[in-house]
């Protein structure tokens, strides 16, 4: 890997993407251990500086690097100097005197992460930047999915439902999995989908049911409240009726077909209460590998002594 | 495993091996070499080495497997306490065939775990460690713990294996068992049961090979450059 992790695009490709799969599946070993720790980095010093709303991201990145015996440190806009009008580049300079190895950034600009690392000497991993990258998510969002249809994806149908236009979760998924060989199409209103795909390696449709039909994986985003204007659907009731994996939608699929998201998930929106909790759902693994997959991007970026060739 | 001239410290790893290509060039079939012939790394590296002796061939390496099992038998009072935990990759393999080899002659076959001790080695950082395959202790409180591994060097590996151990639980005690000790200890470590003392220069390399792991005729080799003994 690069000295980063930005994009899903640093990987390499396909082998490079395979290679960060296969270590975590160490990870994931270690993880479930009575012991589930090792000395591999220790003395490393990870902080998490997060400008966005976060649970689980943050704190699985912080037990990743707990389980690796890195010191971590946390910045949360809400309680630091921020509030008093610091600003990025001084907030990272401030981070990076401290003597850092590591730092992982959610921001709601797009292309922070970028910048952040243009600035500072340490490595700088994207937790999730404005509309642009969310690239740990998607590598588990991999990685789960290869460990129920592994190790090969290529040729799986998946359908993308819902706020493409907003989901930097989408962004990186289309990349690692259409780079796995999966078919992916995505399926939402006009108004959420992005202005131009020209180039993504995506089908659109615009009939849920349809797109159903054939879907290996069905992989729902939430409804971004927060990123989300003025009406863009006319209300959640009608979102659901047409755009919602509700529990007669899942009755109809393939009776092996999986269920993904992201979380957190705005249940009896875009998933059904019923949908969200059936054995095809595969949410709570999603977070539990979570942990596997950002312990070996942070043992893969601090812990090599450099690219490994 | 360690590759001819390879940075001292990086050379003992197994998994250090693999990352580099394991025989370091063209693995040739003793019976191919004359002790005199010139094998050419597969990259055409000028720096050639030649085969200097072959340490074990498949008899003589099986004869000192069944001894090793039988001189772990005698020191611990049988084979109920055992638990071999072999060091990947081939120290899986020949922790195995110690198993075998007990339950031949004390119908009991000794529990057998594979440790991976990548994430616990001192070099993390200073060169590429990845890991081998996945961790699999059986329960060793109570027990003595056998670590068994093909080449003792500097004991830096075996260092990393008693801290992976340490968290997986407290056997009664830890012994180790080598199939070649080739001297240039880095650490206060010795083997209890090895197969064979190998003085070695830090030129030289040990070549392990074991049907399971690496296809062909189980042997060791011990290659070296064509000219002096550096």
């Amino acid at each position: 890997m690069t000295k980063h992790l930005l994009s899903i695009d640093d990987l390499g490709g396909r082998d490079g993407i395979e290679r960060i799969l296969d270590l975590s599946e160490s990870f994931l070993e270690i993880t479930r251990r009575d012991m589930p720790k090792v000395p591999a980095l220790r003395a490393k010093t990870v902080v998490s500086l997060f400008y966005e709303d976060s649970t689980r991201t943050r704190l699985s990145f912080e037990t990743a690097a707990k389980r690796l015996s890195a010191d971590t440190m946390t910045f949360s806009v809400s309680t630091s100097s921020v509030k008093k009008g610091e600003s990025l580049l001084d907030t990272v300079q401030t981070i990076e005197a401290m003597g850092i190895d590591a730092i992982v950034v959610r921001h709601g600009a797009s292309g922070a992460p970028q910048q952040v690392a243009q600035w500072s000497n340490a490595s700088v991993i994207n937790a999730g930047d404005g509309r642009h990258e969310h690239p740990t998510q998607a590598l588990l969002d991999a990685f789960t999915l290869r460990k129920h249809r592994g190790p090969s994806l290529a040729g799986l149908k998946m359908v993308i439902v819902g706020d493409i236009r907003n989901s930097r979760v989408a962004r990186s998924d289309i990349k690692i999995f259409s780079a796995l060989g999966v078919q992916i199409t995505l399926v939402g209103p006009k108004t959420l989908m992005p202005n131009s795909i020209v180039g993504w390696p995506v089908t659109v449709s615009h009939d849920l049911d349809e797109a159903l039909i054939e879907a290996d994986v069905v992989y729902l985003l939430r409804i971004q409240h927060e990123r989300i204007g003025d009406a863009l659907f006319p209300s959640l009731r009608e979102y659901t009726a047409r755009w919602g994996l509700t529990a007669e939608r899942a009755a109809r699929l393939k009776p092996d077909a999986l269920v993904m998201h992201p979380g957190p998930m705005n249940r009896g929106i875009e998933i059904a209460n019923e949908v969200a909790d059936s054995p095809r759902s595969l949410v709570t693994e999603q977070v539990a590998n979570g942990v596997a997959v950002r312990m070996a991007v942070l043992y893969d970026l601090l812990g090599t002594g450099g690219p490994v060739v | 495993m360690t590759l001819p001239n390879a940075p001292e410290g990086a050379t003992e790893s197994k998994s250090a091996a693999n990352a580099t290509g394991d025989n370091g060039g063209v693995f040739v079939s003793p019976k191919q070499v004359s002790s005199d012939k010139i094998i050419g790394f597969a990259d055409g590296n000028a720096n050639a080495a030649v085969l200097r002796s072959i340490v074990f061939d498949a008899q003589t390496l099986n004869r000192s497997i069944t001894r090793i099992a039988h001189e772990i038998v005698e020191r611990n009072h049988g084979a109920h306490e055992i638990v071999l935990v072999g060091l990947y990759s081939r120290g899986v393999e020949l922790a195995q065939r110690l198993a075998v080899a007990i339950e031949r002659f004390e119908n009991v076959r000794p529990n057998v775990g594979m440790l991976d001790v990548a994430f616990f080695r001192d070099d993390i950082g200073l060169r590429a460690v990845s890991p081998t395959g996945p961790t699999e202790v059986p329960d060793v409180s109570d027990r003595v713990v056998v670590l068994v591994d093909d080449v003792l060097f500097t004991g830096r590996t075996i260092r990393a294996a008693l801290d992976a151990m340490k968290d997986l639980g407290r056997p009664k005690a830890v012994q180790l068992a080598v199939l070649v000790d080739r001297g240039h200890r880095e650490l206060p470590i010795r083997a209890d049961y090895v197969g064979k003392n190998l003085p070695t220069s830090l030129a030289e390399d040990v070549r392990v090979r074991l049907g399971e792991v690496d296809g062909g005729d189980d042997g060791v080799e011990l290659w070296g450059p064509k000219e002096g003994l550096a």
